[in-house]
């Protein structure tokens, strides 16, 4: 494996140094030969160094929907964000709650080779919300599941998520849970407010993501479990997991990009692109997400990247698929969103992007990012960099950002050593070593 | 005007405009050849992918009495049925000809698509889409309100300190929507009576008060009351507890109206549910404009017809 010697990154957006690869792992810049034969120099200069980004929550679509996504386009959209990790919703078809479905997606992400596919196993069997699915199954496989959801659904029968919270727990997992009453958003479309009202679609309360995440925390402390909240939308949601977090909950949180940059408004144009699950709120429920980002209560941001194919966007408002594209462009809304407003540093991104999602989901080799001897796996930025935001990777083209223009720009991205981004391209998967194509 | 897609982006003037342009064309009716060559050569395509038949025959009638080609199509039995997209069925019916482009559509948005998606370059008039609006509705009872208010001092007028109540399911209406911004646009004081499940989330940043006790109101003496069907077809859940229950509580029933103030007028945009929410004694009273409705709303769509066939203006 080649050897690479990065020149003066800015760690973190901290001080500027060398950084230094060899055979998969960060190795000390002073045990390379700058000048030795097949060493692969890169000029750090103006770049930000960061871990490798981890993303909790990504729908491939594949097995089933390879229209949309398959694990290999996805991976490169992946990498092409800068990430090196990404963790597989299981609303598949078949859906992914058994060994077999977990396994082979799990398998055609080793063979993709640009980011860790972690499949996320179905809490229930087909997402029904009635049977536990193959927990035990799947996390005995050898993609070793650790994260459970039925995301895209919720587990709305309490004494069905108290199971699964209890049974997870025998196998160091951890249920997230995509929370929406069923009964208080049937039909809903947008954010339920004057704006719905004026449009004339149907609304969706807050009050139907908060009461899920009330019932939810009480069974996790009540189960001693481990629970992870998706994609919360709401100030609401924001304040009941501060106030439990304070008492001592162990549970952990998330927020999408889009719901820290995005507000209903740009539902007026009854344009299906920004129809989405949660749906896009207001102006105060987007401050308070970044603020719970900023302190804490809110650990991670994750892109609940949703890939659908344009017949799905270029209809009637009702008839649109819910969910937008993510991973592409996840770390310029975070820059634009939390940087930008002084939320967080780079350090924090470091920390909401990549160390604590990896944590979450049990994936090693994220706690001691960029320091000797640790997986490089590694995103190097341009934060000064001003780009039109373009989908180039995924398959689909439901992207919400089109009309912005989104500061910073992922240059490169190394997966455990291996140049998946080069100067802004992806590698062409037959030119990445070491995994048959 | 290129296209009507709700009343909420119309100015006053052209609404007025519009309501006197509708005044010019039911003159129409008057004369030996009751049609005019306004629209000739010019295709219009009824796009109806929801159930319609008053609307659709108001504007086959008022395209046809500007001399229009009309092309009707109806979801029912169509492409629609074997999976055709919206997208591709407007683009189809352009490819024939089709200069305006009138759209019924169960979806909110729908015209509103139809008209900025890009997917089309003809003009686009909303006959009415799912819950958000349907303007020609709200501008032939603007219309039927000024002439039986004004009669021939109407022209060039609006409804400045007209009283309106509009009563009932007001979360599904789409009628409700439309006329609350028009007649708030042409100067009325418009009042909505719901049960609290009916009264749209956000009701308190509408230009319009709102009670839920319809005899406070009627005590109040209204010039019109605006009975909406209670459209059960679109409610899922519990809105009431029974049709009497609601009856007793929101109908216009024969007790109500026998008290109503001799000025009131009864309006109802049909269809109707008799013993619902409206009972016949009100309906078929001399004071019920409701026929008169459906006539002036001929002239109306003549009149938007007209205006955005002829372009221009932004609405």
């Amino acid at each position: 494996m080649s050897e690479i010697l990065i020149r003066q990154a800015a760690l973190l957006g901290g001080p500027k140094s060398d950084l230094a690869i060899k055979d998969g792992m960060f190795v000390d810049p002073v045990d390379l030969d700058p000048s030795a034969r097949g060493t692969q120099l890169i000029d750090g200069e103006g770049l930000v160094a960061l871990p490798g980004l981890v993303d909790l929550h990504t729908h491939l679509r594949q097995p089933g929907m390879e229209q949309a996504e398959t694990v290999l386009s996805g991976s490169q959209a992946a990498a092409a964000g800068g990430f090196t990790a990404v963790f597989a919703m299981a609303n598949t078809q078949p859906v992914a709650d058994s060994v077999g479905v977990t396994d082979m997606v799990h398998r055609l992400g080793q063979e993709a080779g640009y980011v860790d596919v972690r499949p996320i196993g179905a809490v229930s069997k087909g997402l029904a919300g009635e049977e536990l699915a193959g927990i035990a199954g799947m996390a005995g496989g050898t993609a070793k599941v650790r994260v459970f959801s039925d995301d895209g659904h919720c587990v709305s029968d309490s004494l069905l998520m108290r199971r699964a919270l209890e049974y997870v727990g025998t196998f160091g997992g951890v249920i997230a849970q995509h929370a929406q009453d069923p009964r208080l958003t049937e039909d809903a479309q947008i954010n339920e407010g004057a704006l719905s009202s004026r449009l004339g679609l149907a609304g969706w309360p807050a009050v139907a993501e908060e009461a899920i995440i009330a019932r939810d925390i009480l069974l996790a402390e009540y189960t001693g479990s481990r629970l992870h909240l998706c994609h919360l939308s709401t100030k609401g949601s924001v304040d009941i997991v501060r106030e439990a977090k304070a008492k001592g909950a162990r549970i952990t949180a998330e927020v999408t990009p889009h719901h820290l940059l995005l507000t209903e408004e740009l539902t007026a144009s009854f344009n299906p692109l920004y129809k989405v699950n949660p749906p896009l709120r207001q102006d105060d429920d987007v401050q308070a997400l970044r603020e719970a980002v900023a302190d804490g209560t809110i650990d991670i941001v994750a892109t609940d990247h949703a890939p659908h194919p344009s017949e799905s966007k270029e209809c009637a408002f009702d008839e649109g698929a819910f969910g937008m594209l993510g991973l592409e462009v996840a770390l310029s809304v975070v820059q634009k969103a939390l940087i930008e407003p002084g939320h967080l540093d780079w350090s924090g991104v470091a920390r909401v992007l990549s160390q604590t999602p990896a944590h979450i989901g049990g994936l090693a080799g994220y706690d001691n990012p960029l320091t000797v001897g640790a997986p490089a796996h590694l995103t190097l930025v341009d934060p000064a960099a001003l780009k039109d935001v373009q989908m180039r990777y995924t398959r689909s083209g439901n992207n919400p950002y089109g009309h912005l223009q989104l500061p910073g720009e992922v240059r490169h991205t190394f997966f455990r050593g291996v140049h998946t981004l080069a100067d802004g391209r992806i590698v062409p998967a037959d030119e990445l070593p070491g995994v048959a194509k | 005007m290129n296209h009507l897609l709700g009343t909420d982006t119309l100015s006053r003037e052209e609404a007025v405009s519009l309501l006197d342009s509708a005044k010019e064309f039911a003159r129409v009716a008057d004369q030996k050849m009751p049609k005019l060559p306004a629209l000739r050569a010019v295709t219009v395509v009824n796009l109806f992918f929801e159930d319609s038949t008053r609307t659709r025959l108001s504007f086959e009638a008022a395209a046809k009495k500007l001399s229009a080609d009309v092309i009707t199509f109806q979801g029912q039995g169509s492409s629609l049925s074997k999976g055709e997209s919206l997208k591709d069925t407007a683009q189809t019916l352009e490819a024939m000809g089709a200069k305006v482009v009138v759209v019924r559509h169960a979806s909110s948005g729908a015209a509103h698509r139809l008209a900025h998606s890009g997917w089309l370059s003809s003009s686009v008039v909303n006959a009415g889409d799912g819950t958000h609006q349907h303007p020609t509705q709200a501008l032939l009872d603007a219309y039927t309100l000024r002439e039986r208010l004004y009669g021939e001092n109407a022209a060039g007028v609006g409804l400045d300190g007209v009283s309106v109540a509009i009563v009932g399911d007001v979360a599904h209406s789409r009628v409700a929507r439309s006329n609350v911004h028009l007649l708030h646009l042409l100067g009325a004081q418009v009042t909505l009576v719901a049960p609290r499940t009916l009264a749209p989330k956000g009701i308190d940043s509408w230009p319009v008060n709102y009670d839920h006790d319809f005899d406070r109101v009627l005590n109040a003496g209204p010039d019109a009351v605006m009975m909406l069907r209670v459209q059960r077809e679109r409610m899922r859940g519990s809105y009431f507890p029974s049709p009497r229950e609601y009856t007793k509580h929101f109908a216009l029933s024969e007790d109500r109206f026998a008290a109503l103030p001799e000025h009131t007028l009864v309006m109802h945009p049909g269809p109707m549910n008799r013993g619902v929410e409206i009972s016949s004694v009100a309906a078929d009273s001399p004071r019920s404009t409701i026929l008169d409705q459906v006539t002036n709303g001929v002239w109306v769509r003549m009149a938007v017809l007209y205006q955005v066939s002829r372009g221009g203006q932004t609405a």
